[in-house]
């Protein structure tokens, strides 16, 4: 895609990436996504961050496009992950940069990334401004949202904020603004990105929406690193989608998550389902072979309760399970009901290592924790029902 | 009691408010607090604080 001017003498000159399917190893972003970067052509040339390594050639091109044989003065870097940062050295070496901006975390992050020795890089904690002739450079530090070297710029004469990593999400696209997509398809991607990305740190996203709004600046314009442009209308839309994320509100609604390998869990789960469904809560049956974990995640984020259901297998759980838990708690999801459900053969420790994972997220347990010797009978099966009837009268408490 | 700051992320632990989600009470002194203890923001371990300057 050919760069695009935003406001006048801002661009992007981010690049598509329409192949990738797996973003970073452990989140799937089946649009694909972008690297967006941005330029801004002054008395001082600024790039504001660069793209993933792999596109390295084609961010040149970009800027060739918009500055022909021009220098870049300066850098701001928001954040030091390879997406973003991946060809900084590349970039250094190729356009001498007379300053590079970035966080006092960041300057840390940068220099055990390339091990430079001499670059021109000077720290901006927040609240330094940096003229660049028409327009400021504002820098607000974002420290764990999501890294700690995060950093956002805000440039006033335009109300524009180059967000980095918040707002974004995994988007492969022609349109570069918010308002020419679907919105529903948009809202999907940015729930995804949110539950798997920036989930855990949502008290950070509060405190610092508030730390902004207290700024009292105007912002017309969200630019974030990977996906759509945020403008007019849609700034205000995403900072509540925002708000409503990190505040994590369970819905009415339940996941029930598990792994089988000879059905019998699998079928207390659809039973379980059918007590919660029956009660008028919206229940998801996820499997952890038919889904990958951020899939699942991406359910579980905006659900009241998370039913957890393996066999024992070698005294333990299934593998899968084990890793969809791992991932969980990770992840840190807040104000959730748990129950735990499985079978066994001969020993049967699945609901009691399944329950310690529910206990370590802090979720509320939901008693009885079912588990059934081999194959689940008529009286097995009801009383999975009635726990599903007994989680969605919690259900209901809970969301009120 | 001395406030200590998460070199990681900024969290500060006040011993007045201790961290009672995880298991600290209000008013444990951050010497007390345990070992396995993690910044509740980053997930920094305990020797990743400074005291407060």
């Amino acid at each position: 895609m050919k760069p695009v001017e935003l406001k006048k003498d801002i661009w992007w000159v981010g690049c598509v990436d329409w192949n990738r399917r797996n973003f970073h190893g452990y989140s799937l972003s089946p649009l694909g996504t972008t690297y967006n970067n941005y330029l801004i052509v002054d008395e001082k040339v600024t790039l504001v961050d660069t793209v993933d390594k792999s596109f390295w050639s084609r961010l040149k091109c970009n800027l060739a496009q918009v500055l022909g044989d021009r220098k870049i003065d300066y850098f701001v870097i928001n954040h030091l992950e390879p997406d973003h940062a991946g060809c900084l050295a590349e970039a250094v070496a190729y356009y001498k940069p007379e300053k590079i901006y970035t966080s006092p975390m960041g300057e840390k992050a940068m220099q055990a990334h390339f091990h430079y020795k001499d670059w021109p890089v000077e720290v901006v904690p927040t609240g330094t401004e940096v003229s660049i002739g028409r327009h400021t450079l504002n820098f607000v530090e974002t420290r764990m949202l999501h890294w700690p070297d995060s950093m956002a710029t805000y440039v006033p004469e335009a109300k524009l904020m180059f967000t980095n990593d918040a707002f974004g999400q995994n988007i492969a696209s022609s349109e570069r603004f918010a308002d020419e997509y679907d919105r529903h398809v948009l809202e999907q991607s940015m729930r995804h990105y949110y539950a798997n990305i920036v989930l855990p740190y949502s008290p950070v996203v509060l405190k610092t929406l508030a730390a902004i709004e207290d700024m009292g600046i105007e912002i017309d314009t969200v630019c974030p690193d990977h996906g759509l442009i945020f403008r007019g209308d849609d700034v205000a839309w995403v900072i509540e989608k925002y708000k409503e994320y990190a505040e994590q509100k369970p819905k009415n609604k339940a996941v029930i998550v598990y792994d089988s390998m000879w059905h019998s869990t699998e079928h207390m789960a659809e039973a379980v389902a059918a007590g919660l469904a029956d009660k008028g809560v919206s229940v998801k049956i996820m499997s952890v072979k038919a889904d990958h974990h951020s899939t699942i995640m991406t359910e579980i984020f905006d659900a009241a309760a998370v039913v957890v259901g393996s066999p024992t297998h070698n005294n333990g759980i299934l593998p899968l399970m084990a890793d969809m838990l791992t991932y969980m708690k990770g992840l840190r999801p807040m104000n959730k009901l748990g129950a735990a459900i499985g079978s066994f053969g001969w020993s049967g420790e699945c609901v009691k290592i399944l329950n310690g994972w529910l206990e370590d997220m802090k979720m509320e347990v939901v008693e009885p924790n079912l588990k059934v010797k081999h194959v689940p009978t008529h009286d097995d099966y009801q009383q999975c029902y009635d726990l599903g009837v007994s989680l969605a009268e919690r259900i209901k408490e809970k969301i009120g | 009691m001395e406030k200590y700051v998460c070199n990681i992320c900024g969290y500060v632990y006040d011993p007045a408010v201790g961290d009672p989600d995880n298991g600290v009470e209000p008013g444990t002194k951050f010497a007390d607090v345990p070992d396995d203890w993690t910044c509740p923001v980053c997930g920094a371990s305990k020797d990743d604080f400074s005291p407060e300057v």
